[in-house]
């Protein structure tokens, strides 16, 4: 290690202002900190400091991320193995979904990082660890099918227009990889939903080719019941599938346990809030219950709240976007508000909108947008309480 | 019975280096000085010349606004130096000590048969005004305000901070004149807060008792508990150490700045209470108490708010502690965000280190560990700000410098030591407090 670090130290002087490689400065020093905490000490200020830094929080959310990735990945092979009629056994089930996942976690990690090299050197500061986060999301949200040119302009457009314009990680309003898949939704519909896209029936560079069997549907659950003419709806999987993940869905959201263990370590760590995630759930929740017994005579309204909760993207909504610390409220108080409203919002689009099975990522950008809303208010309480104390002295 | 207040948010972080209880031998400060930036709000004016001989207790330089507010050499000798920096600031002004100390006769005082100018005019003349703080603004109060009340803290509960128990023992009858000079300058209460289940005897003054972790003993969180600061209103604050040095001065009519240091800190070798005069050099404090191998760090005062400061500087005038700590810059650690971390600290629970027992000493070196970037989490200095104070949106307000969201959210209420926890705590390695200073000091200049 001693030797790499002398090679850092000797190559250093030519990324400095003035050395002849000084335009990749900023891609130098995100490499050395990646490589080894920085040990620049405190000049004035505290003089001393906590261990946590950003690259760190983002680790934690990335390793968060994994059983729901690694989860992904299987049941992706497992839906194509039941859409072929195969069964080669769980290695090959999960090397399928693995080789299908990968480009696009590549294609997102090259296009994002890019930009926030180039504009981190542009900018001639450190280059910030949120795209770590955002580039993992961003293939766990979309589904299998969804072509990689796609992904790469969405991700273009969403690290571009929804975070550097604004000034970059910690500045942006709306969740960044939420913004990828809304502009994959609405520029390319066709493409994102509809009954084929949730399940590959074609290989996966060569592997587990073979017939689609006779009647095969890739629907989606939530798909599945905003069809129903009825207000019941018989879904081919049981609740327990619902909640390990063996249905039809975007990659990494169909498994509620894999979820949990994400929220767990999340939790345990103190990098997400109890409170946002908490309420989200009870927010959904009430508002099926609300749906139960108040709304309209169709599938989705009827759907337990349980279901609703364990399907789509809701948990997965819920426990990685909706805790965003950036994007959602910021306030203690506001984060139960904002969590109620996240969770009630996406039902609500659920049950009522006739286009889209799915509401959780609309309901998380439409409150993005009302978090400062929400805080304003918080804040506004706390300033008339301390202008009370004033009246109250006199 | 004294009230106790519990402080339920806060953070002792628990340090390897705590001064024991016994008295160091101190090496003899070769000069001793005043240094200006160690005061804010103050516009230094020097009336002695180089080769001039003073008094302890002889004015070395006032405040060109309040010229009545004069530091006074802490020793006799002679003026040695003026040191300016850029723009002709002073930097410091050196005396070098005489074998016997001098002092000025400012005469013994009766503190009761006082009257409030009598007490203002002798803590001026003896030198004693600058220890005495006004909020709003954290400065060197203004000698023609008269303060809704004065708040002293006799809780020192920063990282390895002194006992106030055992720096307190033999002078409590100074502590007590001090205090009955401060009753006289206000029409509201003298507010002294101290360690719950303290044993201090104090009269005439409104003891409260804080139980809790730091910033517990920090005055601005008292003031906010016991009846904060609203527009409008000035309150004095001071250390129960420098009323000491206070009531000193009225029992026994002269400028004596003695008072007890604590030498603490990972890498001091020896660690106890040394006996210095306030402006003595470092290495008169520590020289000799610790292994010098190029990678240490001094600090003046305690590792949040204190000094960085060399052998050659000058202890810091509200300082009682001086605290060393290994310095880190040649630390490399490999690959630190990704490994499991035992044995780093950290409030989150993000490196295991939270699984190994709570009673364990860490050291800190002082490396910031990380890039600066902007707030991206939310609720961390919360949990650690003790006060009605929204931490987050009052700095925000301070940045932008937004003058009526900084009255409403508090500004008037805090100094920069109230947001030092935040800024350890930090992911995002912000310099809050000097955010803070630079808002009150703008605040200030717009208000005045």
């Amino acid at each position: 290690m001693k030797a790499l670090r002398n090679y850092l130290n000797k190559i250093k002087p030519n990324f400095e202002e003035g050395g002849k490689l000084a335009m990749f400065r900023s891609v130098f020093e995100g490499f050395e900190s990646f490589l080894y905490v920085p040990n620049a000490t405190s000049k004035t200020g505290v003089h001393i400091h906590d261990s946590i830094d950003s690259k760190r929080t983002m680790t934690v959310v990335i390793i968060a991320l994994l059983p729901a990735l690694l989860f992904g990945m299987y049941n992706v092979g497992y839906q194509h193995n039941l859409a072929i009629g195969a069964n080669p056994g769980f290695w090959m089930t999960f090397l399928f979904g693995f080789l299908a996942v990968l480009p696009k976690i590549i294609v997102s990690y090259v296009v994002g990082l890019g930009i926030e090299f180039t504009v981190a050197q542009w900018k001639k500061e450190e280059i910030q660890e949120g795209f770590l986060v955002s580039g993992i999301l961003i293939p766990m949200i979309v589904p299998v099918d969804t072509p990689l040119w796609m992904i790469a302009v969405a991700t273009a457009f969403a690290v571009i227009f929804a975070k550097e314009v604004f000034g970059g990680t910690g500045y942006n309003v709306f969740n960044v990889a939420l913004v990828t898949r809304a502009f994959l939704f609405f520029a390319y519909p066709t493409a994102m939903s509809g009954d084929q896209i949730w399940v590959r029936t074609s290989d996966t560079f060569g592997l587990g080719a073979g017939q689609v069997v006779d009647g095969f549907s890739a629907a989606t659950p939530l798909g599945i019941a905003k069809v129903s003419a009825t207000s019941t709806v018989e879904f081919p999987w049981s609740f327990q599938d619902m909640v390990y993940g063996f249905i039809p869905g975007s990659i990494g959201e169909t498994s509620v346990i894999a979820i949990a263990i994400g929220a767990i370590i999340l939790l345990v760590t103190n990098i997400a809030s109890w409170k946002t995630m908490f309420s989200v759930f009870v927010g959904g929740a009430l508002m099926a219950l609300i749906f139960n017994v108040a709304g309209p005579d169709t599938a989705t309204a009827q759907m337990p709240w349980y279901e609703h909760l364990a399907l789509g993207g809701f948990a997965f909504g819920a426990v990685f976007m909706a805790t965003d610390p950036v994007t959602s409220a910021r306030t203690e108080t506001g984060k139960y508000i904002y969590g109620l409203l996240v969770g009630a919002m996406a039902i609500i689009i659920r049950v009522l909108n006739p286009g889209y099975p799915e509401g959780m990522m609309l309901a998380i950008l439409l409150m993005n947008v009302f978090a400062p809303l929400i805080d304003y208010y918080v804040v506004e309480a706390n300033i008339n309480r301390r202008l009370n104390r004033v009246k109250l002295n006199k | 019975m004294a009230n106790v207040i519990k402080i339920k948010k806060g953070l002792d972080i628990n340090l390897k280096g705590k001064a024991s209880e016994v008295m160091l031998n101190a090496g003899k400060s070769a000069t001793y000085a005043i240094v200006p930036s160690y005061f804010c709000g103050i516009v230094p004016k020097v009336p002695v010349k180089v080769g001039e001989k003073v008094k302890a207790g002889s004015v070395l330089m006032f405040d060109k606004n309040h010229p009545e507010i004069k530091f006074v050499s802490p020793v006799s000798g002679e003026v040695t130096a003026v040191n300016r920096g850029e723009k002709r600031k002073v930097l410091s002004i050196v005396v070098k000590p005489d074998a016997q100390i001098e002092y000025e006769d400012f005469g013994k005082k009766n503190v009761a048969s006082m009257n409030a100018d009598q007490v203002k005019d002798a803590l001026l003349n003896g030198g004693m005004w600058p220890f005495i703080k006004q909020r709003p603004y954290d400065i060197v109060a203004n000698p023609s305000d008269t303060p809704r009340d004065i708040f002293v803290t006799a809780l020192n509960s920063a990282p390895l901070a002194p006992n106030f128990d055992f720096l307190v023992k033999g002078q409590e009858a100074n502590l007590q004149a001090g205090l009955d000079a401060l009753a006289k300058l206000t029409k509201g209460k003298v507010y002294v807060g101290v360690k719950a289940g303290s044993s201090l005897k104090l009269n005439g003054v409104e003891v409260v008792e804080f139980d809790g972790p730091h910033p517990a003993g920090n005055v601005g969180v008292q003031i906010n508990h016991i009846k904060p600061i609203n527009k409008g209103e000035v309150v004095w604050t001071v250390n129960a150490t420098d009323v000491i040095l206070m009531g000193r001065l009225l029992n026994t009519g002269v400028a004596d700045f003695t008072r007890l240091i604590a030498i603490t800190g990972s890498e001091a070798t020896e660690r106890g209470y040394v006996k210095a005069i306030a402006g003595c050099t470092i290495a008169s404090l520590v020289a000799g108490k610790f292994q010098d191998n190029g990678h240490i760090r001094l600090i003046s005062g305690n590792v949040l708010t204190g000094t960085k400061v060399s052998m050659d500087d000058y202890l810091g005038a509200y300082d009682c502690q001086v605290t060393i700590i290994p310095e880190g810059d040649d630390v490399d650690e490999f690959f630190g965000w990704a490994v499991p971390g035992f044995g780093k600290y950290s409030v989150s629970h993000s490196y295991l280190t939270w699984l190994t027992g709570k009673g364990k000493e860490y050291v800190l070196d002082a490396r910031i560990k990380g890039g600066k970037r902007a707030m991206i989490m939310s609720n961390e200095y919360d949990k650690v700000f003790p006060m009605d104070i929204m931490p987050e949106y009052l700095l925000k307000a301070i940045i932008a410098f937004d003058i009526d969201k900084m009255e409403n959210l508090g500004i008037y209420e805090v100094a920069p030591e109230d947001f030092a926890l935040c800024e350890f705590v930090d992911t995002s390695k912000i310099e809050l407090q000097q955010i803070v200073r630079n808002g009150l000091n703008l605040l200030y200049k717009e208000m005045n």
